[in-house]
């Protein structure tokens, strides 16, 4: 009965299944833009966490304001002030572009927050320790710092790697060709709902799932495991 | 300055904010006392209700909001302002979830047998004991949600034609043509998320750090 009526009805499928090409486009479209967000927001993230940990005055209120700026406006605003506000000043981006500056701008200050407080966490005599043996800053931070940071970072960096794909579905809202908007396309053409939007949450779930379940495995063991049921768990977290 | 300061202008926006910040509210609200017990079930029990909880929050986590508003809304043809509600606590509740079994972990096993070993029965554990010092370390992670959830419920204009804050100023912006005048509205929607966003977040990081002692 099912198989032949309702939302989730056996022809349906065999008519998303016939057009798995068109997923399998959206689905590129969404790797695509990810890495290149990714990419962008890692070397942003850097950028903002060290200029937040530097001496100087000037460069760690850049880093705040930047932060502050992104973290506390919607995604969308800023994608849409690219898509619609911009060409009032006769700059016309594709929405490709669109989509992979503003992800990646957005996360890079999630993540220069991750990398902040990773730098922070790194005790401050390692780095006067470097800089007394002669070290430049610079290169106490390359040597030094940022290779034992990375430890504590990775966890919750991988986490804004899920949040970043989950957020390139906004482009779907300005009409970039990624799952979201293929899975809304289809559907409005024909009308099936069902098939189009299981698929597209599949499709989504095999990138970030295998993601989340990494981040949470690392932040498990950087914090010696569940209360109950793990009988080597660090008792004391004062 | 252009005519954008009109009483009727921010009436007009006023109201977009109201219904922006009641579906935030609710939202919150709701998916705090869901989330808690998804993240209680999947972090204190075992069999099927861990099972449950566990399966709920990695399916809805891992998948956008964006898609949960849309299958909400066109699946369920849930009209507007309780499709909102009910996306955004659909998806909030799975992270929360994740959040509060975070947090339960982070407190050590000493404390539940300390507790358990004074008489209390396992609830009463959980809500004077372990609660308490768990809700400390996931202050600036909740928060960060709630924020998110403010943010995201922009997304309700574009999808479902609810007429928050930014359907309102969207709607003004159709109605002016001036460089400047967008610009300002533009202003004008990204300044008051931002205030709320960053009130919120100040007041946290104050009771997170009045709460550590």
């Amino acid at each position: 009965m099912f198989l032949n009526s309702g939302p989730f009805a056996l022809f349906k499928w065999e008519a998303l299944f016939s057009d798995w090409h068109i997923f399998a486009a959206g689905f590129g479209y969404t790797l695509l833009i990810s890495l290149c967000a990714l990419i962008l927001s890692l070397a942003i993230g850097v950028l903002v966490g060290i200029a937040s940990t530097t001496q100087s005055r000037l460069l760690r209120a850049i880093a705040r304001v930047y932060v502050e700026f992104f973290q506390n406006t919607p995604l969308l605003i800023q994608i849409f002030f690219l898509f619609n506000g911009l060409p009032f000043l006769g700059i016309v981006l594709n929405i490709t572009t669109i989509g992979i500056i503003g992800v990646g701008m957005y996360h890079g200050a999630y993540i220069g927050e991750v990398v902040r407080s990773g730098i922070g966490s790194i005790a401050k005599g390692q780095l006067e320790a470097a800089l007394s043996q002669g070290f430049s800053y610079w290169q106490s931070m390359r040597y030094i710092v940022i290779p034992q940071a990375t430890r504590i970072i990775l966890p919750p960096l991988t986490m804004q790697a899920v949040n970043l794909i989950k957020n390139t579905s906004v482009v779907a809202i300005i009409s970039g060709a990624d799952i979201m908007f293929t899975a809304k396309s289809w559907s409005s053409g024909n009308i099936y709902y069902g098939p189009a939007y299981v698929v597209a949450g599949l499709l989504y779930f095999i990138l970030c799932f295998p993601l989340a379940t990494l981040a949470k495995r690392m932040e498990d063991k950087t914090q010696g495991g569940p209360a109950e049921g793990n009988p080597n768990a660090v008792p004391e977290k004062a | 300055m252009s005519a954008i300061f009109t009483p009727e202008n921010m009436l007009f926006i006023l109201a977009g904010l109201k219904t922006t910040l009641y579906i935030s509210v609710i939202s919150i609200l709701l998916s705090t006392l869901f989330g808690t017990i998804l993240g209680v079930l999947r972090s204190l029990t075992r069999g099927v209700p861990r099972a449950i909880a566990a399966v709920y929050i990695e399916v809805v986590r891992n998948i956008p909001n964006l898609l949960w508003i849309y299958v909400i809304f066109i699946v369920f043809r849930l009209k507007s302002m309780d499709a909102g509600v009910v996306s955004f606590t659909i998806f909030t509740s799975a992270a929360v979830g994740e959040i509060v079994r975070g947090g339960l972990n982070s407190v050590g096993k000493g404390q539940w047998e300390a507790a358990r070993s004074q008489g209390f029965n396992l609830l009463q554990v959980l809500w004077y004991v372990v609660l308490p010092q768990a809700m400390r370390n996931m202050i600036p992670a909740l928060v960060s949600q709630f924020v998110t959830v403010i943010k995201d419920t922009s997304f309700l204009w574009s999808v479902i034609a609810i007429q928050e804050i930014t359907g309102k100023v969207t709607i003004l912006m159709g109605r002016y043509y001036k460089v400047n005048q967008v610009f300002i509205l533009y202003g004008i929607l990204a300044l008051t998320y931002f205030v709320i966003n960053f009130a919120i977040s100040h007041f946290s990081r104050r009771l997170q750090k009045r709460l550590s002692y």
